[in-house]
């Protein structure tokens, strides 16, 4: 076996990973392996190659690789240590990694700490439980963006999408351009998962229609799909009966959610949030497991890669003051609890003392869409800052910068809620 | 396709992979024939996979009879000479309820009559030692330690290698049209050409029936018996230990809950009798009814980490209930192998047996191949291998170090070796039921695009022609637009 030592291991070389490596650099870590296991660095921003990415971080609109470009060029100027074609297969609780190639062959590094930014992978037909046959033709909505957008290869020519999450909006639109017959997308919610921007630009630019409160009951087809029935459905997401009717297709792409993938982070003893699936942390993004934190898209969903690097940047420089000499802790942990309209809030606790900061982010969700809302944050009963919001919706994730000299020594929790302005 | 053969098998499942494996033992020149594109695409590819140890089995029965052989079989030889994956786990038959104590003492009794070993009824404690997560009202077992699992895929797919490597030809895509009887022999006209066969075996399963007409035998009718299940992920962290039973009622032999021989938990199956021996679609009210039936012995179980959903349709003979093996009299030369619906699988070592119990009195007497090799070993299988072992394997093949499916962690290596086995894998689900690529929590989600590369390279066609199952099963339909690669490069590939 191929035994090497590193401080410092991130495993994923997504936007996540090479935010994290490049400012735990910059931080002084001088000794850093990124682990990727795709041929080329850049995550899932290489298959985005759509506009839209950088607005925040950037000022301007670029498109997923050209995003992905400006942090692979960073961490190879830094002279941070790349293996693509790598597969992690193990992190130990004690950070050894177990990693393989086919030029190193197995790979056991013996690292120090371990940024985990795996991403994350999408549901399935199966894991909603759409009945029916098990033809050719249904695919996860990314899978069809890999097959048309780096395979050249176009799977379908009648589509229907099922989830109006960005991907399926970006994906009407692409198989659309490709001259595929988008027939409709359809939404079991009343509302939208994906950006307001990419509806607008991706479906009513093109009269593809969105059926909301609508979801597909059964597949149809032997050999390809041939057609899918869809049902309305009530408030509680069941079909109606008699609402039914067939669409004829040959596709079903199925953007119906994604999953943080977590299995080398549960393996390595690393505790899980029920609702973001991914990894409960600390605001340095540390997990229960000194030395392992986590960042990106496998601690929670992100829809805008440009939080994704301000949250990577963050768990990069704990990262690298972890390996200076320790992180100062508080005296009293602060949990952070989701209030009224607040599906989760990431981090779930607050627990070091950092001398020169000046905010903490919380990233949360909202659970429905709502208008003219004031999103609250309070100590107990005590309300310390509100912020208003013209409107929130589940697919965009809000932002809410605490300023650190709120944040006092004698408090043990802290929590958000988001209600109609002027309650 | 050669244009003549000793005996001419019809029907790639575990029967007729199972007979061919058996009679490859003689000097004889064995053919099988299937109609798709791989193996195993009929009712072997979705059952229970349970080698029952016999306590329910009827002795009047050629069913009854064959299951307790076939268990005696895979204990004795089968596990020993075939890389198969095959675990005794034991079962248990759960009795929640005082009325149905009688009906448990009734499957003891039938049991050691059967000469089922090892039998006994726990009650108490001893239950939930054997399965800690059954559900609280349980009052007693009937435990049958003899019970196993099997993997149906690796065990068919390991037994046409065996027979392959042993002197028989096996023929995909060679879908039988038509028999002409003549007399002597018989000429089979399948979709790959004719060859003409001393003796043919009727193992077509579902299709058992139409293959009999085409010699003019019409004394038996095909009667698809559909049953639905739902797959968990194996990290979904639900503890099950033993194939567990409720006691059966008349009415219903009740949903049947057990580990895989990968560590997943199957929950199912129904029955509904349905028309047509084509429709293996799962429905709402069919998998409802099996969680709902699951959950009376695990209530743990929900619908949160299920992985898979799928169906199955037993080859029912409704007059007999029973299974059909014999030589035919009217039409000498021609074996059926039919209605052998559950436990098909657990027999299928007995079946072969009597398969060439039969052929020997039809041929009058078979004199065995000295080069007769039984054992035969699979893909390795990096995902079940530690560290150390796994070094060594991508060391002698870098192939070993490229992971294409994440969740199973499937190497190209293992999908090149499935690709070159004697009766290679064509088409992407013949890859995941061979070495797994796909039969994770993704669902190919990742894998896929991979997949459908490796075939095509290996299999020199374009990617657009790479198959999910059937022939006309295409995944992709064309080239895009605008292509990212330079025009040349595109039409490099195509
Ligand atoms: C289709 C789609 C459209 C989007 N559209 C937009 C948009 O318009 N604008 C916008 O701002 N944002 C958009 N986003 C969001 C944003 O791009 C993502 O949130 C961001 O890319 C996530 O970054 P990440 O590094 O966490 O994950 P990823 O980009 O998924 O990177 C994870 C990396 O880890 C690697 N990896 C995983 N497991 C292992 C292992 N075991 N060993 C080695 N390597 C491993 C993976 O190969 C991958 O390269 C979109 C996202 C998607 C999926
Ligand atoms: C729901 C369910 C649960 C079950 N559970 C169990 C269990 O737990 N234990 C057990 O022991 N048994 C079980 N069984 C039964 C077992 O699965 C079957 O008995 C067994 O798989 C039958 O195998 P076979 O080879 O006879 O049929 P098949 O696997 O159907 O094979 C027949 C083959 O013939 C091919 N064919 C058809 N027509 C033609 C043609 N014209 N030309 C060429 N080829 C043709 C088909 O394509 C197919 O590959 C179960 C069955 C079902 C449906």
């Amino acid at each position: 076996m191929n035994k090497q030592e590193y401080e410092l291991v991130v495993v994923g070389g997504g936007p996540a990973g090479l935010a994290a490596a490049q400012e735990a650099y910059d931080q002084g870590v001088r000794d850093i392996l990124i682990l990727e296991r795709d041929f080329e660095l850049g995550g899932i921003l290489q298959q985005c190659i759509h506009n839209g990415f950088g607005l925040h971080y950037f000022g301007e609109e670029l498109t997923g690789p050209e995003y992905a470009q400006q942090f692979m060029e960073n961490v190879r100027e830094r002279g941070v240590d790349i293996k693509l074609d790598t597969m992690v297969l193990e992190v130990t609780p004690e950070k050894d990694v177990y990693a393989i190639n086919s030029d190193d062959g197995m790979l056991y590094i013996d690292a120090e700490a371990v940024i985990l930014a795996m991403g994350c992978r999408e549901r399935t037909r199966e894991a909603i439980d759409i009945p029916g046959t098990r033809p050719a033709g249904v695919y996860s909505a990314g899978t069809a963006q890999r097959y048309v957008n780096m395979e050249q290869w176009i799977p379908g020519e009648k589509v229907v999408i099922l989830g109006s999450g960005d991907i399926g909006l970006i994906m009407a639109r692409r198989m659309h351009l490709e001259g595929a017959e988008v027939e409709a997308v359809l939404e079991i919610m009343p509302f939208s998962g994906g950006l307001v921007r990419n509806i607008v630009q991706c479906l009513d630019d093109f009269d593809i229609p969105l059926r909301m409160q609508q979801t597909v009951t059964e597949i149809h087809g032997k050999d390809r799909l041939e057609a899918v029935t869809v049902a309305e459905v009530d408030d509680n997401m069941q079909p109606i009966p008699g609402t039914e009717y067939k669409i004829e297709c040959d596709t079903l792409l199925l953007s119906v959610g994604l999953i943080p993938e977590n299995e080398l982070s549960k393996d390595a003893g690393v505790k899980m949030h029920d609702v973001t699936g991914g990894p409960i942390v600390n605001e340095g993004r540390e997990t229960n497991i000194e030395g392992i934190f986590a960042c990106g898209n496998v601690l929670h969903v992100h829809d805008l890669v440009d939080w994704v690097t301000e949250e990577s940047l963050v768990a990069g420089k704990t990262a690298a003051n972890y390996l200076q000499g320790g992180i100062d802790k508080r005296e009293q942990e602060i949990e952070v609890n989701p209030g009224e309209n607040v599906g989760y809030i990431v981090p779930q606790k607050i627990t070091n003392d950092v001398e020169d900061r000046k905010l903490v982010d919380l990233y949360m969700r909202c659970k429905k869409p709502m208008e003219h809302v004031t999103i609250n944050l309070y100590s107990g009963d005590k309300k310390l800052l509100d912020k208003n919001e013209r409107r929130v919706e589940p697919g965009e994730m809000i932002t809410f910068p605490v300023p650190e000299q709120m944040i006092s020594d004698d408090m043990d929790s802290l929590k958000v809620d988001i209600v109609k302005e002027g309650e | 396709m050669k244009d003549k053969t000793d005996i001419l098998i019809i029907g790639g499942g575990v029967t007729g992979c199972f007979a061919a494996r058996e009679l490859s033992r003689y000097d004889l020149d064995i053919t099988l024939v299937e109609k798709e594109p791989s193996l195993c695409t009929g009712t072997t590819k979705a059952n229970t996979a349970l080698i029952h140890a016999g306590f329910n089995a009827d002795p009047d029965k050629l069913k009854g009879r064959l299951n307790m052989r076939g268990n005696q079989l895979y204990h004795e030889r089968i596990q020993h000479e075939l890389d198969v994956p095959i675990e005794w786990l034991g079962a248990l038959v759960v009795a929640k309820e005082e009325e149905k104590l009688p009906k448990l003492e009734e499957l003891l009794e039938k049991g050691q009559e059967n000469g089922v070993p090892d039998l006994e009824i726990v009650k108490g404690d001893d239950i939930y030692d054997l399965e800690p997560h059954l559900a609280d009202d349980a009052i007693a077992a009937l435990h049958a330690p003899t019970a196993g699992i099997v993997n149906p895929f690796e065990l068919t797919v390991a037994l046409a290698n065996n027979a392959a490597m042993n002197g028989a030809d096996v023929y995909l895509e060679a879908g039988v049209e038509d028999i002409e009887d003549k007399g002597e022999t018989k000429l089979v006209k399948t979709a790959k050409g004719d060859i003409e066969a001393n003796i043919v075996i009727n193992a077509a399963g579902l299709y058992a029936d139409k293959i009999a007409n085409m010699v003019g035998i019409d004394k038996f009718e095909i009667t698809p018996r559909r049953g639905e299940y739902y797959l968990y992920d194996k990290q979904a962290d639900i503890d099950v230990q033993t194939t567990v039973f409720p006691v059966p009622t008349k009415v219903s032999k009740g949903i049947v809950v057990t580990p895989t021989d990968e560590g997943n938990v199957l929950i199912g199956p129904n029955a509904e009798v349905i028309e047509s021996v084509e429709n293996k679609s799962t429905t709402r009210e069919g998998l409802d009814e099996v969680l709902n039936g699951a959950q009376k012995t695990i209530p743990e179980l929900s619908k949160r980490n299920v992985i898979k959903e799928f169906a199955g349709l037993r080859p029912a003979i409704t007059e007999t209930g029973d299974f059909l093996i014999e030589a035919s009299d009217e039409v000498p030369g021609f074996i059926n192998v039919a209605g052998i619906q559950s436990p098909g699988l657990a027999s299928a070592p007995a079946i072969a047996e009597k398969v060439v119990g039969i052929v020997k009195e039809e041929i009058g007497g078979l004199r065995e191949d000295p080069d007769f090799d039984p054992n035969y070993e699979g893909p390795p299988k990096f995902r079940h291998m530690s560290h150390e072992e796994q070094a060594k394997l991508v060391e002698e093949d870098k192939n070993y170090g490229q992971i294409i499916c994440r969740c199973e962690s499937v190497t190209k290596g293992e999908i090149l070796e499935a690709i070159r086995e004697p009766v290679g894998a064509r088409t992407v689900n013949d890859i995941k039921r061979r070495v797994r690529p796909g039969s994770g929590r993704c669902q190919g989600g990742f894998c896929e695009p991979k997949v459908v590369n490796i075939l095509s390279e290996e299999l020199g066609i374009p990617e657009d022609e790479v198959v999910l199952e059937s022939k006309e099963s295409k995944l992709l339909r064309e080239r895009t637009k605008e292509p990212l690669l330079n025009e040349e490069e595109v039409s490099d590939n195509e």
